[in-house]
């Protein structure tokens, strides 16, 4: 950091516009500075300064702007960038969208002081990400696989069950192998209470409440904190990741609030909108939140990331999934017709993907199987899918034998492969046998991504 | 040199006053940590500056040094191997130098560092040409040849536009790059030349003749090598949404193609992309030699949460330095990945320069920036003696949000390139890899390179080609008509077009990047291959025009059905014979249905 300069204080604001407020007569801001701005009542505010010139700044309120004056209003520059005192105990409490406390537990004694915004990696000290995690969910563990440092988002829609998947993937996600349990950050972007409380409760009942950290900022809380609220909880998973050598999980839920609140800063700046209202910058906005995820070499500890989104209207085209998906390793994709079916987890697993998958599964990780079982899952059931509308046209009746045999499979796949229950915890070696028991209801020769060897030796027909 | 102070700071645009003098372009040292930016305006005594780092906690006031040249790299022994940010700074030095200054920090890419792009103290074995002193030279002479990697012999050449009379050279030996090791005379001048010289990125490398690329770039992809081939020196690009396998694909063709060096830039993308090809590459082979793929690959890296100024140079970095190798008399891979980021820097950034947009935001330029960056590549004739002829091929993966290909970068980069690869979102879904829609895709190289397939593979390439691809467009006309009334009411010669469609695309498209024999098809296989299928088409058709149903003659082939599938993976390059009794077995097995049905008659 360079040099700093101590806190300053000035007075003369010249205009006030959306959530921000322009200070005149200012000497030596610096871009990206934190400060604070106290109201004629003496309540005081937050914010950061985003355009500098020589003598005026332009600051983002966070809390807003609704009340200020521009008299009698005093607006102190403190000198640095936002930081986040760090420590481990910061396990086990909540904390507000800034990363202040507020259970009422007892002050955090930092260890160290860390930009938020962070730094990025050094893609030469990275580590490929290839140790599996098992969630229990076969969907996910047979056909989508997460691994350690990997960053999967849930691509949901309003009212579907992405919480309770989330939730169940935080409570059963272990590395095989290991007994070690996932310390979980945990940051709410502008979501309801009763989202909140889900999670809170549902952190309580597992008894994993000493292993979470929460950073909330919820619907009804100033909506310029959510651009700071994921940065937050991400500069504390960095430190007891690679500082103290924990394994985190965080979640980040909704990254579609998250959006709003940068759409809303950017037109109030008036900058050039890219497509629908967003800022050109959106992609590299989201990567410096997404791209903090992953392994390095010489650390013991890792950041495995999954933000949570819903899809305006379900279009997983929309900017927010769409630049969300050029950015991560791959998405699981909730679906609404296969959760109005009852299926849980409503997971499209043909819109779904791991990037990472390869380098976690295979012999010595999962199973010797596991990749040709996956592809042909995904080359069967997407075959039954077509089949299927074109079924809805012509009639089932003139479909050829094999066709048919396809639309079973299809069924089969989402009744037995994918649907499971909500504390039902599968093994691989369960989630793989199922598969080979649906897929040995197809003809043989139809299997033409396994080859010969992996048929005879787990096709129930030859395995006794 | 210029010496101004900053007035304004918003994002990675910074603007500086008191700058009079400072060139357009120009490389300035930005603040007191010193960050790396470049003049991109100039208005008054104001320079605009594009900040290739990031801006947080500069303050208006602090000090803008110029630094008399434009962005420039550094070219000499040492580049292959190594993995460089967007502006040349090698990122395994920049962490060592870090665990040093401040070990809790090394894992990360701070602010303000300074290191050499090239090692400054690692000695090279010069062995001197046949130059003797007094010799006249100019840029692009051969001077000497140092052993780079295992792959790649250096040529130490004199650099582009300059001249004048040899007064010494070095003999054979060990010498750093910042060691002479020959003068020339210029004028009456002495002037030292090094291993290494420096040369500014956004001005292309002179050559001495542009040649029409005809020879194909080998890549063991069988839908590109066959359907739509890339040739050397030439340009293409590969658009599609996420997930559709762009990534995989642009790994593919940096692994497999037969060029020499392959320079990978990924611009604005993941960093554990970047990770798996420096963890990956020097384990994998080259098909071609059977040395570590590492050794003729440079990387460049600006990952997505990396400056975004630095993004729109990456891509200069990083052709220029494909030029150099070019120049050496190689053929070289340049793939970018992706060129949208790219656009998107070149958006932001004049967004920020409050400049008037075009289409989507983008500044105008952009169809000109592209098609100025297209025409780097090709295959020439280069500047000096002995004669050499290098090629760059370029190829740029395009991300058009939401798939959509009608959105400017697409379009724009469509006109410049001559290759399309169209990923689709339908095949990715169902795990067709690498998901390159045939119907959609093209190549303007598909006849310039038959020829060299008729001289070296097989004389029908082009034969079996054409015919598959005809098939392919066959069926795609069918399948409008099966969407309608079913698959019942079609006549038998087009059941049978349905059924060996199905197998060109099972057992031919479709490839495994990640299976050990299907990863990499040689040219004879893939040949073979479309043999296998051709073959036993028009056989089968025979049979179909004499009133056997198309269903029999698939069931003529019993299991041998799913060993032709199965070959692409099953055999290897080098048991090709195996196709051949599969081959020579499916046309028995159709001989058979035909004495049996005629008996039966």
């Amino acid at each position: 950091m360079s040099s700093l300069y101590g806190i300053r204080e000035y007075s003369k604001i010249v205009e006030i516009k959306g959530p921000l407020i322009v200070v005149e007569g200012v000497s030596k801001a610096s871009y990206d500075e934190i400060v604070e701005v106290e109201l004629s009542d003496g309540t005081k505010r937050r914010g950061r300064v985003l355009d500098v010139s020589k003598n005026v700044a332009v600051v983002q309120v966070f809390e807003g702007t609704t009340g200020i004056t521009t008299t009698g209003t005093r607006v102190r520059f403190l000198g640095r960038p936002l930081e986040l005192p760090v420590s481990e105990d910061m396990l086990g409490r909540i904390f507000n969208g800034l990363g202040e406390p507020i259970d009422n537990g007892p002050e955090i004694v930092a260890e160290e002081k860390y930009d938020i915004n962070g730094s990025p990696i050094n893609p030469a000290v990275r580590a490929y990400p290839e140790d599996f995690i098992q969630t229990g969910i076969s969907a996910i563990d047979g056909m989508n696989t997460l691994v350690r440092g990997q960053k999967l988002p849930i691509f949901s829609g309003s009212g579907l069950p992405h919480n309770i998947l989330a939730a169940q993937i935080a409570r059963q996600a272990t590395v095989k192998g290991e007994g070690e349990e996932f310390g979980v950050v945990f940051a709410a972007i502008g979501i309801k209470y009763d989202d909140y409380i889900f999670f809170k409760k549902f952190f309580e009942e597992t008894g994993a409440l000493n292993r979470v950290a929460m950073f909330v900022n919820l619907a009804d809380e100033p909506a310029m904190i959510r651009l700071v609220t994921p940065r937050v909880a991400l500069t504390l998973a960095e430190y007891l990741a690679y500082e103290k050598d924990l394994h985190i999980l965080v979640i980040l839920t909704d990254m579609t609030n998250y959006a709003e609140a940068l759409r809303e800063i950017s037109s109030s700046r008036e900058e050039v909108p890219g497509r629908q209202g967003y800022p050109g910058y959106m992609y590299s906005d989201l990567a410096s939140i997404y791209e903090r995820a992953g392994r390095v070499h010489g650390k013991k500890g890792s950041i495995t990331q999954i933000p949570i989104l819903t899809m305006p209207n379900d279009d997983i085209t929309h900017p927010i999934p769409d630049l969300t998906g050029y950015i991560t390793e791959g998405q699981i994709v909730l679906s609404r017709d296969l959760y109005n079916k009852g299926i849980y987890p409503p997971i499209n697993v043909l819109m779904s993907l791991s990037r990472l998958m390869k380098e976690g599964i295979g012999p010595g990780k999962t199973r010797d199987d596991h990749a040709q079982v996956s592809d042909q899952l995904y080359a069967s059931y997407s075959r039954g899918v077509d089949l299927r509308s074109l079924a809805a046209v012509v009639g089932e009746e003139s479909l050829s034998e094999t066709d048919r045999k396809y639309l079973k499979f299809a069924d089969l796949f989402e009744k037995k492969f994918l649907t499971q229950g909500v504390r039902e915890n599968r093994s691989i070696e369960n989630t793989l046998d199922l598969a080979w028991d649906i897929l040995s209801d197809l003809p043989e020769e139809e299997l033409t991504n396994i080859k010969e060897e992996m048929i005879k030796k787990y096709h129930p027909k030859y395995k006794k | 040199m210029v010496k101004g102070k900053i007035s304004r700071i918003t994002g990675p645009l910074v603007i500086a006053e008191n700058m009079t003098g400072v060139q357009m372009y120009e490389m300035v040292r930005v603040g007191e940590e010193r960050l790396i930016g470049e003049v991109t305006r100039i208005k008054g005594d104001q320079a605009y500056i594009q900040v290739y780092e990031s801006t947080t906690g500069l303050k208006p006031g602090e000090v803008v040094e110029g630094t008399g040249s434009p962005l420039s790299v550094e070219l000499g022994p040492g580049l292959l191997g190594n993995i460089y940010d967007g502006v040349q700074r090698p990122l395994p030095f920049i962490a060592d130098l870090l665990s040093k200054t401040s070990p809790k920090r090394s894992i990360f890419v701070e602010k303000g560092v300074e290191v050499s792009p090239l090692p400054r103290d690692k000695k090279w074995h010069f062995m001197p040409s046949e130059i003797k002193t007094g010799d006249k030279v100019s840029g692009g002479d051969l001077l000497g040849l140092v052993q780079e990697t295992e792959l790649i012999l250096h040529k130490v050449m004199v650099p582009p536009n300059t001249f004048g009379e040899i007064s010494w050279i070095a003999p054979e030996g060990d010498y750093t790059i910042v060691d002479p090791i020959a003068e020339i005379k210029v004028n009456g001048k002495v002037k030292e030349l090094y291993l290494s010289h420096r040369w500014p990125v956004r001005f292309p490398r002179p050559y001495n003749l542009k040649l029409d690329p005809s020879e194909p770039l080998i890549t063991g992809l069988r839908i590109i090598d066959t359907l739509f081939p890339m040739a050397k020196g030439g340009t293409g690009m590969i658009p599609g949404g996420f997930g559709t396998g762009k990534t995989v694909t642009m790994h593919g063709l940096a692994q497999w193609s037969s060029a020499n060096v392959v320079l990978y830039i990924g611009c604005g993308e993941r960093g554990n992309e970047m990770t798996e090809v420096l963890e990956r590459f020097p384990t994998y082979k080259d098909p071609w030699t059977g040395k570590p793929l590492m050794e003729r690959t440079v990387l460049i890296a600006n990952t997505s949460n990396m400056p975004v100024a630095a993004r729109e140079a990456s891509i200069y970095v990083g052709i220029t330095i494909a030029e150099f190798y070019r120049d050496m008399g190689y053929d070289v891979l340049l793939v970018a990945d992706s060129t949208s980021r790219w656009a998107e820097a070149l958006r932001e950034i004049a967004g920020r320069l409050e400049e008037m947009p075009a289409e989507e935001g983008y500044p105008s330029y952009l169809a000109s920036r592209l098609a100025e960056f297209y025409e780097r590549a090709g295959r020439v004739k280069t500047i000096g003696s002995p004669d050499r002829v290098g090629s760059v091929t370029v190829v740029g993966a395009v991300s058009p949000p939401g798939g959509d290909f009608t959105e400017p970068v697409t379009t724009h980069t469509r006109r410049f390139t001559r290759v399309f690869w169209a990923l689709d979102t339908a095949l990715a879904y169902s795990r067709h890899y690498p998901a390159i829609n045939w119907i959609l895709s093209y190549s303007a190289y598909a006849d310039t390179v038959s020829e060299w397939w008729a001289k070296n593979v097989d004389p029908k390439w082009k034969e079996y080609r054409d015919e598959i691809m005809d098939i392919l467009l066959r069926e795609n006309e069918l399948q409008e008509i099966v969407r309608l009334v079913g698959t019942e009411s079609l006549d038998e010669g087009d059941k049978l077009v349905l059924d060996v469609a199905r197998m060109i695309r099972e057992g031919f498209l479709k490839q495994n990047a990640f299976d050990p024999i299907d990863t990499f098809t040689s040219p004879k296989k893939q040949v073979e291959l479309m043999k296998l299928i051709i073959d036993y088409y028009r056989k089968a058709r025979e049979l179909v025009q004499n009133g056997i149903p198309a269903a029999k003659t698939r069931e003529s082939l019993g299991r041998l059905y799913v060993d032709i599938i199965k070959a692409r993976f099953n055999i290897p390059n080098d048991k090709l014979e195996m196709i051949e009794d599969l081959r020579k077995h499916a046309l028995d097995a159709l001989e058979e249905l035909k004495s049996k049905e005629v008996k039966g008659a």
